[in-house]
């Protein structure tokens, strides 16, 4: 196992997620600063030096800390995001293959519109129903990007559906529902797992673009997208402001689709039988 | 084995298959797959059905198992199990009987188990399932079994996944599955063809032993028949979905009556027939199985039977009984 991380992208993009991880769950002890309450006019604006590493926003509170307090905020909505994506996609997918027929019909027809409609727009909407803030947002996200892992799951059933030991469980007096979690479930794991990591970094993609818009975390909560929102006066002036919780994102991002990159070469069953 | 023995096992049927139809749904309609079809098995019998590929063995295999999957329906007749119709019972009644009642074993022991389970699960699931057992007595259970179909140091083996096991030790595990629950009938498809011919006999022997001492019926489904000859007790004949013959199986080897049987037969590779009769090709059947839908009127096996008559391609002969013991569905014998 600890060979794999000879993969360049599992490695990295594990790298990346791992220490997201610690700094999210260590944050008030790696920020010096608090990232709400100490705001301070007298030093707005300032560009990264020794006592504010990336400089200061236009109130005058620690970039750096609140870029670190901000990985709790996309880590938590991100992970939480994709559970519920995942979960919808799968549940709907595993079931659309196995029983087939009307319900496959509605459910495909229900996931090509999801895809047709970008999942931001479904999303813009709901926000907008429900207004700002972390719950909604779980909610808008969560309910509108399971297309995929749904897409896959379904697929992957219908290619293993007909396979002998699946059949055999049906001799066996399995019921639906055992076939479904016991025996197909495990034996498509693999590439749901993969579809799941880059869900997570889209997730977060989209947390910080309905955070941009004004319609996710409310400030002065401190979302990367939200300081990306604030920054956007000062951007000639103050570039730090704008860099680095943009920079945050982009390795974020970057991170979560290495690392399921990695996993889909190590999840391949084909890469497996060639170790 | 006592005659009293005897008259109980001939009473008994297990298995009775009585007029059965199955269909193939179509636009324009059902096409018949299978007419006609009576077959019965007694307690502890083992009755071989051959034939070749596409003439209806595993399809009756799946309707005796509740298994048919859409276009392919039951149509009519009936099928009892111990006396009870089962061939139109609901889904639920019908796997609480699947691996409890009936099971089956198939060709593929490689792809057969499940590969993320170890074997010892996949065993001791069927005890939990049909017998309401816990995980630690089930696991028990498990290991017994597998002590059962002669897989060496069962213990240890049951925390090993398929992967890990040859060939001939997977269709053991299989065989410890499938007779987990003590079935009254068990249903083998080929269950050695894709094995080493040195493994076969083994696991011929095992399958034959193991329902030996349980009383199970066995229904041997197979294109061999040297090998249906050798461990059936009667053989049942299928060709397009009718039955053709039905004899005892060391009269089917030695007087076969339908054309068809004979040619099976006489299709037989033999050692040493080169030295009696010379250097002459195996006799073939010319032709294929025709596909359902194409069977036309009369009898099915008509376009390629050495002896038909002009009445053959008319009407589909009557099942009629043979002198020896036997029926057959034939005009030579009409």
């Amino acid at each position: 196992m600890l060979r794999q991380l000879r993969r360049p992208n599992l490695a990295v993009g594990g790298g990346i997620v791992v220490l997201l991880i610690i700094i999210a769950v260590f944050a008030p002890l790696i920020a010096p600063h608090d990232p709400i309450h100490d705001a301070n006019l007298m030093y707005a604006g300032e560009p990264p030096s020794t006592a504010f590493w990336l400089g200061t926003d236009d109130q005058g509170r620690d970039i750096f800390s609140r870029i670190v307090y901000g990985a709790r905020i996309a880590l938590t909505v991100g992970l939480l995001v994709e559970m519920m994506n995942a979960a919808i996609g799968i549940a709907l997918g595993l079931s659309a293959g196995y029983f087939g027929g009307w319900w496959d019909e509605f459910v495909q027809g229900l996931t090509n519109v999801m895809l047709a409609v970008p999942t931001i727009v479904f999303a813009l909407a709901l926000m907008a129903v429900m207004g700002p803030g972390i719950p909604s947002l779980l909610v808008a996200l969560g309910l509108t990007d399971w297309a995929y892992s749904c897409r896959i799951s379904r697929a992957q059933v219908l290619s293993m559906k007909s396979s002998p030991f699946i059949q055999a469980a049906r001799t066996m007096g399995y019921g639906p529902g055992h076939i479904m979690l016991r025996e197909l479930l495990p034996n498509i794991a693999g590439p749901l797992i993969v579809v799941a990591t880059m869900g997570v970094g889209s997730a977060i993609m989209a947390e910080a673009s309905l955070s941009f818009l004004g319609l996710g975390v409310v400030p002065p909560a401190p979302s990367w997208g939200s300081m990306l929102a604030g920054a956007r006066e000062q951007l000639i002036v103050a570039p730090w402001i704008a860099v680095f919780p943009g920079l945050a994102i982009f390795v974020t991002v970057l991170g979560f689709n290495l690392l399921g990159d990695g996993l889909r070469d190590l999840l391949d069953p084909q890469g497996r039988s060639r170790r | 084995m006592s005659g009293t023995e005897k008259m109980t096992e001939r009473t008994e049927d297990v298995l009775r298959i009585e007029n059965l139809q199955i269909a193939l749904r179509s636009e324009h309609g059902d096409d018949p797959a299978i007419e006609a079809l009576n077959l019965s098995i007694g307690r502890g019998e083992v009755v071989g059905l051959v034939g070749e590929s596409g003439c209806g063995k595993s399809l009756t295999a799946l309707a005796v198992a509740g298994l048919l999957r859409d276009p392919m329906h039951v149509t009519g007749g009936r099928i009892l199990l111990g006396g009870e119709d089962i061939a139109h019972l609901p889904n639920r009644s019908m796997r609480s009987l699947r691996g409890n009642r009936i099971a089956m074993i198939f060709q593929e022991p490689m792809t057969a188990l499940n590969p993320l389970m170890t074997i010892g699960d996949q065993i001791g699931e069927m005890f939990v399932l049909h017998r309401g057992m816990s995980a630690g007595a089930a696991r028990k259970a498990a290991i017994a079994a597998l002590d059962q179909v002669q897989v060496p140091s069962a213990a240890r083996r049951i925390r090993e996944y398929p992967h890990q096991l040859s060939g001939g030790m997977r269709q053991r595990v299989m065989i410890a599955i499938a007779l987990a629950c003590d079935p009254e009938l068990l249903i083998a498809d080929e269950p050695t063809t894709a094995l080493d011919v040195t493994i076969q006999a083994e696991i011929l022997d095992l399958i034959l032993d193991l329902c030996r001492e349980r009383h199970t019926a066995v229904l041997m489904i197979s294109h061999d028949l040297g090998l249906v000859a050798r461990i059936c007790r009667r053989v049942a004949v299928m060709y397009a979905g009718h039955l053709i013959e039905e004899q005892a199986a060391g009269q089917i080897f030695a007087t076969p009556q339908h054309p068809y049987t004979r040619g099976l037969v006489g299709a037989l590779p033999r050692l040493g027939r080169r030295l009696v009769e010379g250097q002459q090709p195996l006799t073939e059947i010319p032709g294929v199985v025709p596909a359902i839908g194409d069977f036309g009127t009369g009898c099915r096996f008509a376009p390629r039977c050495p002896s038909a008559m002009a009445r053959c391609r008319e009407a589909v002969p009557r099942t009629t009984q043979l002198p020896q013991g036997g029926r057959i569905r034939c005009f030579l014998h009409d």
